[in-house]
């Protein structure tokens, strides 16, 4: 359990949120012109990072807003927290 | 050679105040080189190592462990085993894990407490009720024993279970398989460890894999906290972990990491004789032989590596609980854990060769690997054994994610994700 801190509301417990899994994963431009091996990697590989992360999440219980999140996935600590298309921290 | 355990061994060792057990297996250092290893100490993966050792006759296999054997999700689920999965390939899997359980305490001569208590599962709305139907209609087909009760056989099975058509979601139906039940989660992996150790395998704790090498698009060894380990095959079983080691090879798996949680009641008389679980409330419950109640959690819907999870997860499973069992409204709960199950998108897992020579994962179990040890195991070691997959395991190929062809089991899956 932790705090995640909406870009639009302020901070506010975990349980509010829905997670999106993770960031910057762009949409195909063509898909038509797309390999199977390439839909899998868009649709299902993922990097599943232990350490830190990005990703995206949704204040399902509150703005509804979409926003991007960086976490250490080994202690649940959140480094940042910026607005979709936002240019990610280094 | 061990000795065998027999009422005459608890005997003997009784009169010399148990002071005089042989080791179960021994602590071994690394050699320099191995024929097989398997990374990863959990059930799975010490029944691999059993099985690749008794039903392929490869002898020189190492299994390494980061902590110790059984400490990780195999010490930590609800132990709870069935084989009740709608699809044919889930059915011959889980089913084939069944039969093997059924068989195993005199196979390994350890008395893993396997327990054919029955698992219900219940129905809250009309959606539930159809899909329970046709699961049913579906595990029958397959051979696996399976009813449909109706509210009242359900009251009957379980009676302490709220059958009031008033709560807030009533229990309109449920599914029985006899054949399910429990085992003694830890027991499960100390046996398939004396058993493998018996026949030569190496079981290496407190060692941690840091590299996996490639040689081109062969696998040449292992970087650990114990050295450069050498090996001509490697199979990889490290549940929550699997994406971490995938990545060290260089391979992507189609994995989630999420925390999975459960906890235990404080000890009483035994109260309920069976398991039931719950998908769409997600409550779980069965009672251990200690008189504890075990009950199972969902998962966070967030990747965490962190063993543990969110309050409100277990705050929501027991406010389920205790509007189905109001009888437990004055238990109280002793611990409470979580444990990293890997995820996959279609909710069954992953018994595969890779594009790498040498290197096999058997991951994605998600939130019900425990049931599936034995079968999971065997069916791991003929993959590695002949580099060619069981046809039972056939279609839990990575490749099924390229392909589309994937086996969609999260209404069997009862733990929602």
């Amino acid at each position: 359990m932790f705090l995640i801190n909406c870009p639009f509301c302020g901070e506010r417990e975990q349980s509010e949120f829905k997670a999106g899994g993770e960031a910057h994963i762009v949409r195909p431009k063509q898909p038509t012109e797309l390999s199977d091996d390439e839909w899998a990697e868009y649709l299902f590989m993922r990097k599943n990072i232990k350490g830190v992360q990005f990703e995206r999440w949704n204040h399902v219980h509150g703005c509804r807003k979409w926003f991007n999140v960086v976490r250490d996935t080994s202690n649940d600590q959140i480094k940042a927290v910026y607005k979709m298309g936002e240019k990610p921290p280094n | 050679m061990k000795n065998k355990y027999s009422i005459f061994s608890l005997i003997k060792n009784a009169l010399s105040n148990h002071e005089n057990w042989q080791r179960a297996w021994r602590d071994p250092q690394p050699k320099k080189e191995y024929d097989v290893i398997i990374i990863g100490g959990g059930g799975h993966g010490l029944a691999t190592a059993y099985y690749l050792a008794k039903k392929h006759n490869i002898k020189n296999i190492a299994v390494l462990e980061k902590g110790w054997i059984g400490g990780g999700n195999t010490g930590r689920n609800t132990t709870i085993i069935r084989s009740n999965y709608l699809w044919d390939a889930s059915a011959g899997l889980y089913d084939h894990a069944l039969k093997i359980w059924e068989g195993l305490s005199q196979e390994l001569n350890y008395n893993v407490m396997f327990s054919q208590r029955g698992v219900m599962n219940l129905a809250h709305n009309l959606q539930d009720v159809r899909d329970l139907k046709r699961r049913t209609h579906a595990n029958r087909l397959n051979g696996i024993d399976a009813v449909y009760l109706n509210t009242e056989e359900v009251k009957k099975f379980c009676p302490i279970i709220n059958t009031s058509p008033d709560i807030r979601y009533p229990v309109l139906g449920g599914t029985l398989q006899k054949r399910a039940g429990t085992a003694r989660h830890d027991a499960v992996a100390w046996g398939y460890a004396r058993g493998a150790d018996e026949m030569g395998v190496d079981i290496i704790q407190n060692c941690e894999v840091k590299g996996i090498k490639r040689n081109g698009d062969t696998i040449d060894g292992l970087d650990t906290t114990k050295g450069f380990i050498k090996a001509k095959k490697i199979g990889v079983v490290a549940a929550g972990h699997s994406s971490v080691l995938a990545n060290m090879a260089g391979l992507r798996l189609p994995l989630e990491s999420k925390p999975l949680q459960a906890l235990v009641s404080e000890p009483v008389k035994p109260i309920i004789d069976t398991v039931v679980m719950s998908n769409a409330v997600h409550a779980y419950v069965s009672q251990s032989d200690k008189g504890e109640l075990v009950i199972g959690a969902g998962t966070d819907d967030y990747v965490s590596y962190s063993q543990k999870g969110s309050h409100d997860i277990v705050e929501g499973t027991l406010s389920a609980i205790l509007e189905l069992y109001p009888i437990f409204s004055r238990m109280r709960m002793l611990r409470q854990w979580g444990g990293i199950v890997d995820i996959c998108p279609d909710a069954s897992p992953i018994i595969s060769k890779t594009t790498v020579k040498g290197l096999y994962f058997n991951c994605g179990w998600g939130t019900g690997g425990f049931k599936a040890t034995p079968g999971s195991g065997d069916l791991f070691a003929h993959t590695i054994a002949n580099d060619e997959p069981h046809k039972l395991n056939a279609a839990f190929n990575l490749n099924r994610f390229v392909s589309g062809d994937l086996v969609d089991e999260h209404g069997a899956a009862a733990v929602a994700h």
